[in-house]
């Protein structure tokens, strides 16, 4: 086990420095950073003066060697716009991002698990194509739109609930339920998908047979015997949707006007604030890495035929 | 010459591809493809089917400038409602205590209104599915290649091309799409090219994965063996036998990520870094009608919005069936 855990470690410390060394290369090759600070006001003194602050003038290597240096220290350079160290304006607003991420993660496993098992256990009937459907649509329809549609519906047309804004509280429900639940439908889709193929699996298996022929009632058969075994893919899934949830809200949060990390990246794209943006893409990458190597490390644990293997 | 010209056409090559692509046609899923073969006729004949302009207002007639404007002449009516609105508005003069009456109808020329420049509503949907259409699908066809040839790459070739590349995959697979794409795409900037470029950047990965994994199934087989042994160049190998072997698993891929990406290439419009304006891209005409919508003039933001439900929902249920089709293990799924 220990072994194991050194090798994946070592792994995911390359793919740490293989994706940090594909922001910087990415961003160098699909543009200039100063073209994007300075468009507007933008002579070419003002560009090379630009260059200069930033260090953008030096040839690539130093600037590698600068960034490299700078990310160990945990420093992810200082925003253009508010004179501020990102890393301290992105941990601000990290926290409202990881609760809108959570509300939304609860809302697809409540909406998703049940339905992909009925999907499941009645296969090939109506509740199936039920389940086939709700999965089609919430894969289908934008996220954002869905969020424009609440806001219509009960905020402008009916008026129960505020159409933007946080609110003050931490417990304020009226103000996460919408933004949550058009976050939480996109992913519940794909619960619906794995926890239906992966419930098949396991029902077809051979001791689910012999829990039946045994004369289990069958809601322990599907409770006790199908539920646990199935539920391992489904809960990769959902931990990996967690993570993302947090990260891939732009459009929520800027419909919802929700003061997360993903409205941050937004305003760091209108106000052209690149170490901004750029430190906001390096954070959602490295932490979806830390989250494989977590669910690395747990899949070993539970079963030793991973960590045996080779 | 001669004894080549019977044979040739006697060969029945035309009415075989006819029948294929009517069985192909009759087995399809309805629905999905009725609405692509719709979208895609629009996309095509946008500048033909479109009852106006996709960038110049609608000129209005006088009794509307009259009942709006209280004049005879006017440029154009901004937000003008669909064909069964009408909008009344009552304003005070600021002279005289007299009360005017604003009416705003809807016409049958202009069906679904028109936006907050006067534009036609209508139109501006045709020409969007130009651009949904176009970019998603060459954007799609672009990381295909990419992906496609990386992975054959990585999965035949094996050893430090196969580390290489996949080491690198993996990192790429690490950031989030719509993320990576973000940031990609407000360096080089808004433009239809460059969301078509960041597509193919961005989603690569995901076939490399899939046909390297094919590929490494597909080396151990007696074919490849054989040609191995035979002594066939490795270019052929890879040209003649992996790549047609391969083939239906990337296309099946091909339709489900043409759906993923239109959502990437609305995204971007809608948060101002994809397709900029004054092009009709169904997102950025969500986001420019955002504030019309607090005014409960819903419709502006919602009929875009259906179009890319409709456009995803029948790619995703075509590369569905698709993928059944092209896989009998998973007919019971």
């Amino acid at each position: 086990m220990g072994r194991f855990i050194v090798t994946r470690g070592f792994q995911s410390l390359i793919t740490l420095w293989l994706l940090v060394t594909i922001i910087f290369v990415a961003v160098r090759i699909t543009g200039d950073p100063a073209d994007m600070m300075a468009e507007s006001r933008g002579d070419e003194a003002y560009k090379a003066q630009l260059r200069k602050n930033w260090g953008l003038d030096q040839p690539l290597h130093i600037q590698y060697a600068k960034y490299i240096f700078n990310l160990l220290q945990g420093d992810m350079g200082h925003s253009f716009e508010k004179s501020l160290a990102v890393r301290d304006i992105y941990l601000a607003r990290l926290p409202n991002s990881i609760k809108l991420g959570i509300a939304g993660f609860l809302i697809s496993i409540v909406l998703g698990i049940p339905l992909g098992m009925l999907s499941a256990m009645k296969v090939n009937t109506q509740w199936d194509n039920l389940g086939k459907i709700f999965a089609l649509l919430g894969l289908s329809v934008s996220n954002f739109f869905v969020g424009l549609l609440l806001i219509i519906l009960f905020a402008v047309g009916l008026g129960w609930l505020p159409a933007i804004g946080k609110g003050d509280s931490f417990f304020d429900w009226q103000h996460l339920i919408m933004p949550a639940f058009s976050l939480g439908w996109y992913f519940s889709g794909s619960m619906v998908r794995i926890t239906r193929s992966s419930m098949l699996d396991v029902l077809g298996t051979e001791y689910i047979k012999l829990a039946r022929l045994k004369g289990l009632p069958e809601w322990v058969v599907m409770a006790k015997h199908a539920l646990k075994n199935a539920m391992i893919p489904v809960l990769t899934l959902a931990g990996l949707n967690l993570v993302i949830m947090v990260n891939v809200a732009i459009a929520i949060e800027v419909v919802f006007n929700w003061p997360g990390v993903g409205q941050l990246l937004f305003d760091g794209m209108s106000n052209r604030d690149f170490p901004m943006v750029q430190g906001i893409v390096l954070m959602s990458g490295v932490m979806i890495v830390i989250l494989n190597f977590g669910i690395d490390i747990l899949y070993a644990y539970v079963d030793p035929r991973i960590r045996l293997a080779k | 010459m001669a004894i080549l010209a019977p044979e040739a056409s006697s060969r029945p090559t035309v009415s075989l591809v006819g029948v294929y692509t009517w069985r192909f046609l009759r087995e399809a899923p309805k629905i999905p493809l009725t609405i692509l073969t719709v979208l895609v006729v629009l996309a095509v004949f946008a500048p033909w089917i479109a009852p106006h302009d996709k960038l110049k207002p609608v000129k209005p007639s006088a009794e509307d400038c009259i009942a709006w404007f209280g004049i005879e002449k006017c440029p154009y009516i901004d937000d003008r409602p669909p064909f069964w609105g009408k909008e009344v508005r009552t304003v005070s003069n600021p002279l005289g205590g007299i009360q005017r009456i604003k009416v705003k109808e809807g016409r049958f020329n202009v069906v679904l209104g028109t936006d907050y420049l006067g534009r036609d509503i209508l139109s501006r949907l045709i020409y969007g599915a130009r651009i949904s259409l176009m970019v998603a699908l060459t954007g799609t066809l672009a990381a295909g290649v990419i992906g496609t040839a990386l992975g054959i790459l990585a999965g035949y070739l094996g050893g430090w091309w196969d580390h290489i590349i996949m080491r690198i995959t993996d990192a790429w697979l690490t950031l989030p799409t719509l993320v990576f794409a973000i940031l990609l795409s407000s360096i080089a900037g808004p433009s239809i090219k460059n969301v078509i470029i960041i597509l193919a950047v961005v989603f690569w990965r995901r076939y490399a994965r899939l046909v390297r994994g094919e590929v490494l199934a597909l080396r151990e087989r007696d074919l490849i063996k054989l040609s191995e042994v035979t002594g066939v160049s490795t270019f052929r190998i890879i040209f003649r036998h992996l790549l047609p072997n391969v083939m239906n698993t990337v296309m099946v891929f091909f339709t489900l990520i043409v759906g993923v990406s239109i959502i990437i290439e609305a995204n971007l419009s809608f948060l101002g870094v994809g397709v900029p304006p004054p092009e009709p891209a169904w997102g950025l005409m969500i986001s420019q009608e955002r504030e019309s919508l607090m005014e409960g003039k819903w419709w502006l933001a919602v009929f875009p919005g259906i179009c890319i439900a409709l456009l995803v929902l029948s790619a995703n249920m075509f590369g569905d069936w698709l993928r059944v089709k092209l896989d009998p293990q998973l007919k019971n799924r």
